[in-house]
């Protein structure tokens, strides 16, 4: 049976998706959601941190991980060592972990400096948005750094020769062939570290960067209910993933690939 | 000023004896273990079980399975550890309280094992979805043009042939499992990254205590990663190699 074949209207589907509506309305009717009307604001702002936490921290660490990737694909010794070591303890230990060695030790360190504490980015340095930001941009760095490894070494050498024949110096090659054909080369696994990085962003909610997961918890603090606000911020949860997947399948249909 | 490097430099508070809390890490660390094993190995057989009704169950197994699977892998590991700590107690005791039984007092361990087996359920699923479809279905007919019974043709062409397929996916899936353990410090099991952070706020060397943490997590990694490529080579012997 081909794929084109299972759609939707296919009998059995019928009936699982009247189950699946019974089991919304019943959740619908018969839990609480009287307060919800009363957090919609903050609800919302909270999904605007997590996604504005999502861009920027992807973003950046993708920026690192260019430099990472280069580092080990063809770097000398002393860049590719520590390139790889870095690569290697990032994704060797629990990024909770990390996050909290970053915002409990190196937050508490620096309230020892009084040089620290008397310049301008003390204010900063004392909220915990930036320790939040800085993990998870060394997160991301630290996979995708491993998978732009992969991606420059993987870029033919016949074409780094040839641009190299046709009397490029080293940094234009780069600039013009090795660079964008790694990145065309990663461009397929961008799309799943995206959506592990997007599930990775409420581990900031624990160092109190107040996300939607941290405006669930609070609700659920202030109704002691267990369940609606655990399952709406899956649902939340479940629709940025499904937008996320959408939105790069859209992207990934822009950027001409060869059919050879 | 310099208190920190003398906080850093602290080692004493890594003794194993109580003074020290180096024993409480390694204890922590064990929970950790315990769980991502135990987590492990529920996980391989809802992924079996899975991975079967995907294949050769009916439409609406696999639909119900398909749901199964994207949804573990649509939301954070976080928030399905808490609904699934708090929905696996509650049911728990609302089925004791069925049976007329006292409600259990449900460890965290066994609660860690029980939300960690079924995330990796479903990712696991996938990936022996993936290698039970990589061995070519002529050698499964052919080993039944032998005669082979439906056991023996599990025992001695599709394991042996799916099992270089799988052995990649599920080896990364250990490691994640033994990383995903850390988000049961959110629900309070005393795994270790817990107890690390119970130790530093108690001594408040915070770096010594994650740094010691963070290098017993990596060991973990890098043993495994010892022991996952001998497990790949003795997978893939006889067979062709990759690049």
């Amino acid at each position: 049976m081909g794929p084109e074949l299972r759609s939707w209207k296919e009998p059995h589907r019928l009936v699982l998706i009247a189950i699946g509506i019974g089991i919304i309305v019943f959740a619908a009717v018969n839990m609480r959601w009287d307060w919800l009307p009363r957090y919609s604001g903050r609800l919302v702002e909270g999904v605007g941190t997590t996604l504005w936490l999502l861009f920027l921290t992807s973003a950046l660490g993708f920026l690192l991980a260019v430099p990472l990737g280069l580092a080990q694909a063809a770097g000398p010794f002393w860049l590719s060592g520590p390139a790889r070591a870095f690569c290697t303890v990032i994704r060797g230990t629990p990024l909770l972990l990390q996050l909290w060695m970053l915002y409990y030790g190196l937050g508490s360190l620096f309230a020892y400096w009084p040089e620290i504490r008397e310049s301008w980015a003390w204010p900063y340095l004392r909220s915990a948005w930036p320790y939040g930001v800085l993990a998870l941009t060394l997160s991301f760095a630290g996979y995708e750094g491993e998978v732009m490894r992969g991606a420059f070494a993987g870029v033919p050498k016949g074409e780094l020769e040839a641009a190299r024949a046709y009397g490029m110096s080293p940094l234009t090659a780069f600039r013009r062939i090795w660079l964008p054909r790694a990145i065309h080369r990663a461009l397929p696994t961008l799309a799943g570290e995206t959506v592990l990085q997007l599930k990775a962003t409420p581990l900031v909610a624990t160092i109190t960067v107040v996300d939607v997961y941290a405006i669930i918890s609070r609700v659920r603090q202030d109704t002691y209910l267990t369940y609606e606000p655990l399952l709406l911020l899956a649902l939340i949860y479940m629709m940025l993933t499904g937008v996320l997947v959408l939105a790069f399948r859209w992207l990934e249909a822009k950027v001409p690939v060869k059919s050879s | 000023m310099l208190d920190w490097i003398t906080g850093f430099a602290a080692w004493e508070l890594l003794a194993l004896e109580p003074p020290g809390w180096g024993g409480v890490l390694l204890r922590g660390l064990a929970v950790s273990l315990q769980v991502a094993v135990g987590g492990y190995i529920l996980g391989f057989l809802i992924g079996i079980c899975g991975a079967t009704g995907k294949l050769y169950g009916g439409p609406i197994l696999r639909d119900v399975l398909d749901v199964y699977t994207t949804l573990v892998r649509a939301v954070p590991e976080l928030v399905l550890i808490l609904l699934l700590y708090y929905a696996g107690t509650d049911a728990l005791n609302r089925f004791m309280a069925l049976i007329g039984a006292e409600p259990m007092n449900i460890s965290g361990l066994a609660a860690g094992i029980f939300v960690i087996g079924v995330v990796q359920g479903a990712y696991q699923t996938e990936v022996l979805r993936g290698a039970f479809m990589a061995v070519p279905f002529g050698q499964i007919e052919a080993a039944r043009a032998y005669g082979m019974s439906s056991l023996q043709v599990l025992r001695r062409i599709t394991l042996p042939g799916m099992l270089p397929h799988a052995v990649p996916g599920l080896a990364n899936l250990w490691l994640i499992a033994t990383k995903d353990t850390a988000l049961l410090a959110v629900v309070g099991v005393a795994e270790l990254t817990l107890v690390t952070r119970q130790a530093g706020g108690t001594t408040k060397s915070y770096f010594l205590f994650f740094f010691a943490a963070g290098v017993l997590y990596l060991t973990v990694t890098l043993v495994s990663n010892v022991a996952i490529r001998r497990i790949e080579r003795h997978a893939r012997r006889g067979m062709p190699a990759v690049r």
